[in-house]
């Protein structure tokens, strides 16, 4: 069965089947990463063009890895190098690089709703690697992937969401998702830095970080963005650790089991202390593997899917 | 040449008209109102206006008409030839240009451009330097000129002390002072803040923004004397505000844009940068009050805000997009839809508040249905059925939000200065 949509462009009213055939296609490409050639056939021939207007190591390097183990041609183009720098229109690079007929676009911009622009400019199928503080649903699909690989299940479990949820595009996608497979997923940070009026999507608001630990089976840690942050919407990141970081002590003291994930990078001794980043709970190099997995999994049921019949 | 407009019935609520008579218009000026002989009929060239309104023209006091600066996106004459189709005879140009309308030079330039046309254009000057907020610009040589009022319109008047000078100094020549209300601290984001913004990912303005600088301006106003004029007011806070001062008899006036009555922050759902304006679009209850305010006087007026950009600026992703959207050939279309057939606003009240209460801000003369008065007036079918079509637009800018939008209610023609525009052309009469 294929896909309800043609792209990925948030995770947003995407329904649980295919979240599920999602996280179950991985599965498969994550058993093709552990074999000695770690490559696939799958869609050779087809062309797909990473358009980063933002700078990104780890997801680019992800997701291109993700296309050559399934035997596309790559191109990678991203501000650096762009025409935009010589006052090209967005509109004009895309409707170029389009007219040289690439099948697929993985995408990463500064500006919420560039993926769906570009729906309406391209054929291509359309991937966002992350729009503004919106969404990330690759990010968030590998953060499920990696919860469901370690504890069985999404169903029926606490995700707590920490940190910086205003600002973080990793944070709507995980809540989207996360709910769809029947989650109950909270936010915990300083008002400061919790969107407006984000209990409305269901998510429960804790500002303090011992009750969520407490009350969570899972905390995905999200970076505090010290350039943006410190001043503004928090004091200091010293005072934002004393009351919201992470540490080992605060977990010890529940004496619990609790999965810690981080998305990257990390700002070790801020959202995070290294005890647990690199701890017995943290799974944050599993998810970084799972990445590549359930990229290739997006990419191939979107490369592969019959067009005919998609809304 | 005389031309006679016959079977309309003239509405001006100024001088308490609504009666079923004919004009008889002789070199732009009217000849007779009604008991027109046949002869004179057969002397005339008869538009046939059948069972449709004739109003004083209708005056826009909030456009942008880009000359001197962006004339890729509009010149003063297209500005004004879209106005006209749009069913307007008079509009009020705000100061952004560049070189910034801070100088009499400019104000000059800017009337000289529009000498010829139809539409009468009263330039507003800015309030300070380069609208810079920091020295008050030429006002007194400005108002000489030919400004009607004054505007660091795109942003506030950075300073209550700058602000208070700028109300004492205007108030010399009773002209009011026009404020984008808007705290620059909260300023810089790309939709209204609500659960929307939440949803959308998009850096957000709060209503208190606006609210915050309503209040400033109307405590300052009280305290300095002078006017203020409210430009596109979009918050309800704000509304409710402007309604108390007004009963406590503070000079102040507001006027609404059509998309502030019609539109919510739910169309930025689509991230089509043709939704994204400042103040941006507010929620459903900021959209009922703006209504509320409109129909018990606490708006004045309506204003388009006619925000031309060229289509490489405006069609670019959402953030980076420039705020604004064309107007003025929507807005009457859409103040009968909505206002008028909804049935909170009279005819009446949607002619004082689309002609007569803007002219009265800017002090300027309301026309009158009388022989020998100069014939400014416009034609109003309130029950044609259409379909806003962007290129046939006459702004050279095609950033529209209501482009396929179907309305009802349209100017059928426009008479001022000698001219009329009718059937999509301009005519000598």
């Amino acid at each position: 069965m294929p896909l309800t949509s043609k792209h990925l462009l948030g995770l947003h009213g995407v329904p649980r089947e295919d979240i599920q055939m999602i996280l179950d296609t991985a599965t498969t490409f994550r058993e093709v990463l552990d074999r000695p050639i770690k490559k696939v056939p799958t869609l050779k021939g087809k062309t797909i063009v990473n358009l980063f207007f933002e700078n990104s190591t780890r997801t680019r390097i992800s997701f291109e890895l993700a296309q050559k183990r399934l035997t596309a041609d790559t191109i990678n183009f991203s501000t650096s190098t762009s025409a935009t720098k010589k006052g090209e229109t967005f509109k004009d690079t895309v409707r170029n690089i389009e007219a040289m007929k690439v099948d697929m676009i993985v995408v990463r911009h500064q500006s919420a709703g560039v993926p769906q622009f570009l729906t309406r400019i391209s054929d291509a199928n359309i991937i966002n690697a992350g729009d503004g503080r919106h969404e990330h649903p690759t990010q968030a699909l590998l953060d499920m992937y990696s919860i469901r690989e370690k504890l069985g299940k999404l169903e029926g479990l606490k995700v707590c969401i920490v940190g910086d949820v205003a600002h973080s595009r990793v944070a709507l996608s995980n809540i989207y998702g996360l709910q769809a497979m029947g989650a109950q997923v909270s936010v915990c940070g300083p008002a400061t830095l919790i969107p407006w009026q984000i209990e409305k999507l269901g998510v429960k608001v804790y500002h303090n970080i011992d009750k969520a630990i407490k009350e969570s089976d899972v905390l995905n840690v999200l970076r505090i963005q010290l350039e943006r942050d410190a001043g503004v919407s928090i004091p200091s990141t010293r005072e934002y650790h004393k009351y919201f970081g992470v540490t080992k002590k605060r977990i010890d003291n529940f004496n619990k089991d609790i999965l810690i994930l981080h998305p990257g990078p990390i700002n070790r001794g801020v959202e995070i202390t290294s005890e647990v980043a690199d701890g017995p709970y943290q799974v944050i190099l599993n998810q970084v593997t799972n990445g590549v997995a359930v990229r290739m999994s997006v990419l191939y049921l979107l490369g592969t899917m019959n067009t005919n019949n998609l809304r | 040449m005389q031309i006679v407009l016959k079977g309309i019935t003239l509405v001006n609520p100024a001088q308490n008209i609504n009666e079923a008579k004919d004009l008889l218009i002789k070199d732009g000026v009217i000849e007779k109102v009604g008991d027109i002989l046949e002869e004179e009929l057969k002397e005339s060239k008869v538009y046939d206006f059948s069972g449709k309104y004739c109003v004083p023209g209708l005056y826009d006091m909030h456009v942008h008409l880009r000359e001197p600066g962006k004339e890729h996106a509009e010149t003063v004459e297209t500005g004004c030839d879209s106005a006209a189709a749009g069913g307007f005879t008079g509009v009020a140009a705000m100061p952004n240009t560049s070189p910034c309308t801070d100088s009499a030079e400019v104000i000059r330039f800017i009337i000289e451009k529009a000498k010829d046309h139809l539409v009468d254009v009263n330039p507003i000057g800015a309030v300070t330097v380069g609208r810079k907020g920091e020295a008050l610009a030429p006002i007194a040589e400005m108002v000489e000129a030919g400004a009607v009022g004054f505007s660091d319109d795109g942003t506030v008047v950075k300073t209550a002390a700058v602000l208070r000078s700028a109300l004492e100094y205007s108030s010399m020549y009773d002209a009011p002072i026009i404020e984008h209300c808007e705290d620059e601290s909260l300023a810089g984001g790309a939709m209204n803040e609500s659960f929307v913004s939440t949803q959308l990912g998009l850096p957000s303005i709060p209503t208190v923004a606006e609210d915050l600088i309503v209040m400033r301006d109307i405590i300052m106003t009280e305290y300095a004397g002078g006017r203020v004029h409210i430009a596109h007011i979009s918050s309800k806070q704000s509304v409710e505000f402007v309604r108390e001062a007004k009963k406590k008899g503070i000079k102040v006036t507001a006027e609404v844009t059509p998309h502030h009555f019609t539109l919510t922050d739910e169309c930025c759902k689509t991230y089509d940068p043709n939704f994204k304006m400042n103040p941006p679009l507010r929620s459903k209850e900021d959209v009922d009050a703006m209504i509320e305010g409109l129909k018990d006087g606490t708006i004045d007026c309506i204003a388009s805000d006619h925000a031309p950009h060229a289509s490489e600026d405006k069609e670019v992703e959402f953030v980076y997009s420039p705020n604004g959207i064309i107007g003025l050939e929507t807005q009457l279309g859409l103040a009968v839809s909505e206002l008028l057939h909804k049935k909170h606003l009279t005819f009446e009240q949607l002619v004082e508040k689309l002609s007569i209460n803007p002219r009265k801000i800017l002090n300027l003369p309301v026309p009158k249905f009388e022989a020998g008065e100069k014939a400014n007036l416009t034609i109003i079918d309130t029950d044609v059925v259409w379909t806003a079509d962007k290129s046939e637009f006459k702004s050279i800018s095609k950033n529209s939000p209501f482009d396929k939008r179907l309305m009802t209610g349209k100017s059928l023609a426009t008479i001022n200065n000698n001219k009329m525009f009718f059937e999509g052309e301009f005519r000598e009469i």
